[in-house]
């Protein structure tokens, strides 16, 4: 049987269940929420701090109809991190680097946008399309530009996303295979193994590309609701 | 000590006598809703009992963090032996 690189992106099943299902679960299990409690203990003050700041450093500048999809948008922001960040750990499966589920949440929520763009003020989000003090001679040029950078921003985030986090767990892959194999030689395993834990480090900015997908979702909003 | 008489269903697993413990499996909620209030419960008292507590450190999180480890290393299992050096597959 052929053992490629990309068969750890497999989603292995047992008893015809897939291990992404318990994978999607699994932010799920980890943020509790406790509704009972004035004071709440270190873990979900931590918490509660980091998801207001958050909210807040988003939301400020978008007007009051922006302020509708708070709960949304930190949600997807949570739920993505934890995806992201848990599939660090060893033996895990990170449903972020299927396609399939980047791209569903990418395009339909900016179709959203794009719609309600349009719903409110379909002058304002067609005007969108030339930005202003271009030449003449480029106008029918800049359109059709400006039209399929719209039209490919959901495309852009699900591959953003998944190409990052894909690149990243394969390197680890390749970096820790060759750490493996050399062990025989002393010197080189010292080297490679500090290079893989340089980039696991740089791999946990696979949040930042959590914060890089809500920001650009939350800028077409910006965009087209409130300029 | 004479306890109220409880029926068997609404036991908690420890108060059950052997002998009926098949009656209270068969009588547990298995119904989708109640499956998912298993798991909010064991949930729940998992989280006050080990995270939900003033100075909670990272004990809580770390054993649920090693349980899913080990459930995902348990799943791909079939998928994870081929790696081994093996001589002969």
């Amino acid at each position: 049987m052929t053992m490629t690189l990309f068969d750890q992106f497999l989603s292995p099943t047992l008893f015809k269940m897939p291990l992404i299902a318990i994978a999607l679960v699994s932010p799920w299990l980890l943020h509790h929420v406790v509704t009972t409690r004035f004071s709440s203990e270190r873990l979900l003050s931590v918490k509660k701090v980091s998801v207001s700041a958050l909210t807040k450093h988003i939301f400020q500048p978008l007007g009051p109809l922006g302020h509708k999809w708070a709960l949304m948008f930190v949600s997807l922001f949570m739920f993505l991190i934890t995806l992201n960040v848990l599939g660090l750990l060893p033996y895990t499966f990170t449903p972020t680097t299927q396609l399939s589920l980047t791209f569903s949440l990418a395009l339909p929520l900016w179709l959203a946008t794009v719609l309600i763009g349009f719903r409110l003020d379909p002058t304002r989000a067609l005007a969108h399309m030339l930005p202003q003090g271009t030449p003449p001679l480029l106008i029918p040029v800049l359109i059709i530009i400006e039209t399929i950078s719209v039209m490919i921003r959901p495309l852009a985030l699900a591959v953003r996303l998944m190409a990052n986090l894909t690149a990243g767990h394969l390197l680890i892959h390749l970096i820790s295979t060759g750490v493996f194999l050399l062990t025989s030689m002393m010197p080189m395993t010292a080297i490679l193994a500090l290079a893989l834990l340089g980039l696991l480090t740089l791999l946990e900015i696979a949040v930042a590309v959590i914060q890089a997908y809500v920001f650009v979702l939350l800028l077409s909003l910006y965009l087209l609701e409130n300029v | 000590m004479a306890d109220r008489p409880v029926p068997v269903a609404e036991k908690r697993l420890m108060e059950v006598k052997l002998g009926e413990l098949g009656t209270w499996l068969g009588r547990r909620d298995y119904s989708p809703n109640g499956i998912v209030s298993m798991f909010r419960r064991a949930h729940t008292r998992y989280y006050n009992k080990y995270i939900g507590v003033k100075k909670g450190g990272i004990g809580g999180i770390a054993m649920l963090l090693a349980g899913y480890v080990v459930i995902s290393y348990v799943w791909s299992y079939d998928h994870l032996k081929h790696d081994r050096w093996r001589k002969h597959h």
